[in-house]
Order: structure tokens, then C-alpha cells, then sequence
């Protein structure tokens, strides 16, 4: 019975106009036009500089911001208050003001200001790029300091060289796909489950179910099936995209990830069909769903790290399926990660998708 | 006395202030096409859910095929056939495909069964690849009948199967149902239409969630009291608004192209055109009606 179930759910997906170029358009847009577009790298910051100094350590300083990969020296002002009305017209991000007698200070005093001035309408822009800007003068400052090694007494220097374990290049992307796949299969997983009863509700059909012999785990495993495999569809589809187009594999088993991704589609699938259970039109059920897969994802640490959040918000996510899938497929893609370093992610995923899997048996109301 | 296939025992459900059926004692005996018969909201949709199995009453209790509908629910889905009022099959699935998918969750298969839907199904046999949702209302309607049927139901329920059906395809339903109660299936219908209260056995006309009365039609039209006369004119709608008038007349109603008229007393024989006519089911309703509000 299940089977002839199953049968149908499937042939109502593959006659919808939409759904199923929706289930290939959105992994190609989100492994190929996500990674670039959701990147916290700056560049092409405008820099403004405004040189009281105009001697040969300042154009040095000077050319070397300007030789980074991050600005581009939009204009030179003669003093700061012209610069200021430059960062209002949007002209420019950042301004440097070098102090006058920048170079006596410095070979005198040995000890020079500069004042780093930087747009603050987006934060994240604003702090990134003072950031690039005090190291592209530490570095300065430091190139000075060993020119004058020999004449000065021998100073010791620690030079520190970061290295950054599971991905070398903090390579933005390489940090984002794995999340981004959970991504997807949380939208798809979760979406289409919690519209297929209720339009079973709204078309009436249901009557019709409900007058038959179909038992409610029946009816309730036969709208999970088909979603599962097309979970797993979708998870495959995104991993060749990731090794073809940016020749990243997992580092781990990649039946680790399958395992995983098995528990989780059904714990998110389980969302959808509580939703849809307790949704009397498509409306509620699609408003609810997207509530919810909302908060999940910017709770999730997708974007933002947990570890950042607040505490309270912290006690939140202890409650996101998302954050434990996130964090499993980063580890398992980075880090390598074998399933005894992620038990408790696991133990977690479960209960969620018992939880759920049950709710959704139970809410399923024949009689009413 | 034939045995009962479907015996309601004071059955009520209310839906938070309103109440949809008070008290229904209801008894359809085996092999009968049944008809309820009552104007919108009249509780007939309430009634047919509750013992298609598909909600609880609030009280009472109901028995089909001697099965409890509360209690014996799971065995009783297979012993009945539901035909909700609304389309409910699957729109985006072929004509063909619908009626396989409800065999094979019966656990059966068309070939089965075939016999019992053959005359229905060979109308959109046809048609038998296009979507269920292209279908036009009547062939719907056909095509629901079927799904209702694969399963070999020893009772049907339909609510309101002639809804938005155009007349020919009305009359053609109505024969299709004779030719399955020759087959031993006892029909239960429901319809607002009182011109098929006369293809039904028996009757019940059903109003604000209570029962008027259970009879064949010929003994409800015989019940009916009074003396009906019929006339008719170039303006109805005058001469009703003028008899309305007529301190005489007890009531006076349209009914098609003539107007039905009862007297207080007698009839008043200076009104021209006045000839006695035989009480429609619909008459009989109109009276029953006005008596229960009164």
C-alpha cells in the first residue's frame, strides 16, 4: 500500500510545473552564486588621505596602502574636514590623516600618529577595513624598525607568522559550502513537506484519504520518502557542483556525511509535516515554515558563530537542528571529523527527528 | 421488517454555538436508495461525516454495516463508499491513475471489481489519460462514483452528487444509481433538490439539523393536508404579490411557471384560471417547514 503511496506523491512532484526546476535551479544558484556573493572579504575600499607631512616616509606610506589588494586611493585632500564631506558624498570609505612633522617624530621620537577615520553605516565593513588599514601601518612601522636594526641597539622582534589549521587560506568559500548545503536541504526538505498536506487539505483530497483503509503512519512515511530521496538527490547534486567547479572534496568519509544527512532530512521533513498537520490553507503553512527555517538560519551560525552571539541567544540555538548539521558538515568537509568526534551531534539529531517524525504522526488527525 | 444497514441513535453535534444536528434517529434499511433532503446548512454534510466515519458526534451513536463508527472505524473504511460534495480526487493524476490508486489502497484491482463500475466507467473510458481536473463537472462526477465503488462498498454515501451537474447529466446520475441498487447497494444520498426526493425508496427532509420526517415520497405527497391548486399568468409576480393579499388565501408560493396556492377555508372560486393539482415533495417541505418554525 505504501508503495502505490509513494508512487503517487511521486508523480505529483514530477507533473508540477515548478518544483522540480526549483529543486535544481536553487543548489545551482546557491554552489555557484552564493559562495561569491556571501563573502566577508572587503575589497576596492576607497581610501582618502589627507598629508600634512609630505615627506618621504608618508608618500612611503602612502604607496604602500595604495600597492595593497584591499584599497584604492580614491583621492588626496588637503585637510580633514575636506575629507570628511568626501565620506558623505560616498566617495570614500576610509581616511588616513598623517600628522604634520610625521617623519621628524619619527626619526626623532621614533614614536609618529597617524588618525584612521572609517565609515561606519556598515559596521562590518567599517571595523574590516580600519583593521587592513592599522596592519598595512604596523607592517610599515616594522619595515622601519628593521632598516634602523643596525644603527639602533639590536631590539628583539617576534615576528608572528599565523597559520590557519583545516583551511589554509581562510578561503571564505571554502567555509561556506558545507553550511550552504544545509542550507539547501533544510529549504527543500523542509518547504515541500509542509505544503503537501496542507494543498491535500485544500484540494480536498484528503476526504478522500481519510475514508480509506490508509493508516496515518502509512500516509505520514509515504509524504516522508519521497522528500528523503530528494534530499539525497539534491546533497549528491551539490557535492559533484562543489569538486568540480571548486575542486573541493571532504575531507572525511563521505558516508559519514550520508549518514548524517539521512537523520537530518528526516528531522526537518518532520518540521514541515507538523506545520502542515496543525496549517488549515497553503498560506499559514507557508508563512509558518518560513518563520521558522528563517530563525533557524541566522541562528544557526551560517553565517554569524554561535560562540558570538549572546548567552541568551546561545540557550536559543541549543534547540536548532540547523546549528548541529552546520557544524557536522563543517567539520566532517574541514576537519576531517570520523564519527566518534561527533556524537553528540548525532545523539542530538535524533531525538530531533523522533520528535518530529512522532508529532507528526500524532497530529495527523483522521477524526476530528 | 428488512434488516437495518445504517441505524442512527440520537445523534447531535454542535459546531461551538451552533447547533448542525440535534437528536437524529435515522434507520435505512438494506439495499434502499435513500435520499436526505434539505436546503443549504441543513446539517446534511454533518450527518453523512459523522457516519462516513470522518468526525465524532457530540452525542449519540451510529451503526453501518453493524459496525460502530467510533469503534470499528478502521473495518467500517472498507465497507463503505464516500463521495464528498466537493471534487476531491487528485487533479494533477489521469482518470486512469485515480481509479488504480483507490483499487490498489483497497487492496483490490480494477479488474475485480469491474462489473460494479462498468456502466459508469465506460463513459470516460474515453478519456481515460487526461488530468482528473480537465474533466467537465458531470464526468467528474462519474469519475468519483467509480472511485467510490472499486472497492466494492456495501454502502455509498454521496453528498450532494448532482451539485453544479447540468440536467441531462443530473437524470443520467440518477439512473446510474438505480442500476447500482439493482445490484444490492444500498445508496445514500443527499441532495437540495426536490425533484429527485421522487427517484428515492424512502426520504428524510432534514432542517436546521433536525429531522422532519422519514417516508416514501408518495406517502410524504399523500400526508399533505391540504387542498393545492395551481395558477399561472402573463405576470406571476403580480398576481402572487395580489394573492398574498387575499385575506383567504394560507399561503402562496412559486413554483416554476405557476404559482401553488393553499385556502384558510375553501377555495375562493372567484379567482379565475384556478385548477387542483397533486403536492410536490417540495410542497410537502415548504409545509413541514413552517410548521417546525412555527
Amino acid at each position: 500500500m505504501i508503495k502505490y503511496l509513494i508512487e503517487k506523491e511521486f508523480k505529483q512532484i514530477f507533473r508540477n510545473l515548478i518544483i522540480p526546476k526549483i529543486i535544481v535551479a536553487l543548489p545551482l544558484m546557491a554552489m555557484l552564486v552564493f559562495p561569491w556573493a556571501a563573502n566577508h572579504e572587503i575589497k576596492n575600499i576607497n581610501v582618502d588621505i589627507v598629508d600634512n607631512d609630505h615627506s618621504a616616509y608618508s608618500k612611503r606610506l602612502i604607496n604602500k596602502i595604495a600597492a595593497s589588494s584591499y584599497f584604492v586611493l580614491s583621492c588626496v585632500s588637503s585637510d580633514n574636514a575636506e575629507a570628511l564631506k568626501n565620506v558623505e558624498s560616498g566617495q570614500t570609505d576610509i581616511i588616513l590623516e598623517i600628522q604634520p612633522d610625521f617623519e621628524k617624530h619619527l626619526t626623532v621620537e621614533r614614536i609618529a600618529n597617524v588618525m584612521i577615520s572609517a565609515n561606519g553605516v556598515n559596521g562590518m565593513k567599517g571595523i574590516l577595513s580600519a583593521s587592513y588599514m592599522s596592519g598595512i601601518v604596523d607592517e610599515f612601522a616594522s619595515e622601519l624598525n628593521s632598516e634602523q636594526i643596525s644603527t639602533a641597539a639590536n631590539r628583539p622582534t617576534i615576528n608572528v607568522v599565523p597559520h590557519n589549521l583545516f583551511n589554509v587560506f581562510m578561503d571564505y568559500k571554502v567555509f561556506m559550502l558545507p553550511a550552504l548545503i544545509v542550507m539547501l536541504l533544510t529549504v527543500i526538505c523542509g518547504f515541500l513537506p509542509a505544503l503537501n498536506i496542507v494543498s491535500e487539505k485544500e484540494s480536498g483530497t484528503i476526504e478522500q484519504i481519510n475514508v480509506t483503509p490508509v493508516g496515518k503512519f502509512a500516509f505520514i512515511i509515504s509524504k516522508l520518502i519521497p522528500y528523503w530521496l530528494i534530499g539525497f538527490f539534491v546533497l549528491n547534486f551539490c557535492l559533484i557542483l562543489i569538486a568540480l567547479v571548486y575542486g573541493l572534496t571532504p575531507a572525511g568519509n563521505i558516508f559519514t556525511i550520508y549518514f548524517f544527512s539521512a537523520v537530518y532530512i528526516l528531522a526537518v521533513s518532520g518540521i514541515g509535516l507538523v506545520i502542515s498537520n496543525y496549517s488549515e490553507n497553503m498560506q499559514q503553512s507557508m508563512f509558518t515554515i518560513f518563520f521558522f527555517i528563517i530563525v533557524m538560519i541566522l541562528m544557526s551560525g551560517l553565517f554569524t558563530p554561535v560562540a558570538s552571539m549572546p548567552q541568551w541567544a546561545q540557550n536559543i540555538t541549543i534547540i536548532n537542528p540547523l546549528k548541529y548539521f552546520i557544524q557536522v558538515m563543517r567539520m566532517i568537509f574541514l576537519k576531517g571529523s570520523a564519527p566518534p568526534h561527533l556524537t553528540e551531534q548525532f545523539a542530538t539529531l535524533c531525538c530531533f527527528a523522533l520528535i518530529f517524525n512522532i508529532w507528526a504522526v500524532l497530529s495527523y488527525r483522521k477524526c476530528k | 421488517m428488512k434488516d437495518l444497514i445504517v441505524k442512527c441513535f440520537n445523534i447531535s453535534k454542535s459546531y461551538g454555538n451552533i447547533k448542525a444536528l440535534t437528536d437524529i434517529n435515522l434507520n435505512i434499511e438494506k439495499g434502499e436508495l435513500f435520499g436526505l433532503i434539505g436546503p443549504d446548512g441543513a446539517g446534511k454534510t454533518t450527518l453523512f461525516r459523522i457516519m462516513a466515519s470522518l468526525i465524532l458526534a457530540d452525542s449519540g451513536s451510529a451503526f453501518v454495516d453493524n459496525l460502530d463508527v467510533v469503534k470499528d472505524y478502521k473495518a467500517l473504511r472498507r465497507h463503505i463508499g464516500y463521495m464528498p460534495g466537493r471534487f476531491s480526487l487528485y487533479q494533477d493524476l489521469t482518470v486512469e491513475e485515480n481509479l488504480i490508486f483507490f483499487a490498489k489502497i483497497f487492496n483490490t484491482s480494477i479488474k475485480e471489481n469491474y462489473h460494479l463500475i462498468e456502466n459508469i466507467y465506460k463513459h470516460i473510458e474515453p478519456f481515460k489519460n487526461r488530468m482528473a481536473g480537465k474533466l467537465s463537472g458531470g464526468m467528474k462526477q462519474k469519475l468519483a462514483l467509480s472511485c467510490a465503488l472499486i472497492h466494492k462498498p456495501s454502502v455509498l454515501f454521496l453528498d450532494e452528487p448532482t451539485t453544479g451537474v447540468d440536467p441531462v447529466s443530473r437524470k443520467e446520475f440518477w439512473e446510474i444509481l438505480g442500476k447500482l441498487k439493482a445490484q444490492g447497494i444500498t445508496i445514500i444520498a443527499s441532495t437540495p433538490y426536490m425533484d429527485e426526493a421522487n427517484l428515492c425508496d424512502r426520504i428524510a427532509l432534514i432542517q436546521h439539523g433536525k429531522i422532519l420526517s422519514v417516508e416514501t415520497p408518495q406517502k410524504i405527497t399523500a400526508a399533505y393536508g391540504k387542498k393545492l391548486y395551481r395558477i399561472n399568468a402573463a405576470d406571476n409576480f403580480a398576481l402572487l404579490t395580489q394573492l398574498r393579499g387575499n385575506p383567504e388565501v394560507a399561503s402562496c408560493l412559486l413554483f416554476g411557471g405557476y404559482l401553488h396556492v393553499t385556502f384558510k377555508n375553501d377555495a375562493d372560486t372567484s379567482i379565475p384560471n384556478l385548477e387542483i393539482t397533486e403536492p410536490s415533495v417540495e410542497d410537502c417541505f415548504i409545509e413541514l417547514m413552517t410548521k417546525s418554525n412555527d
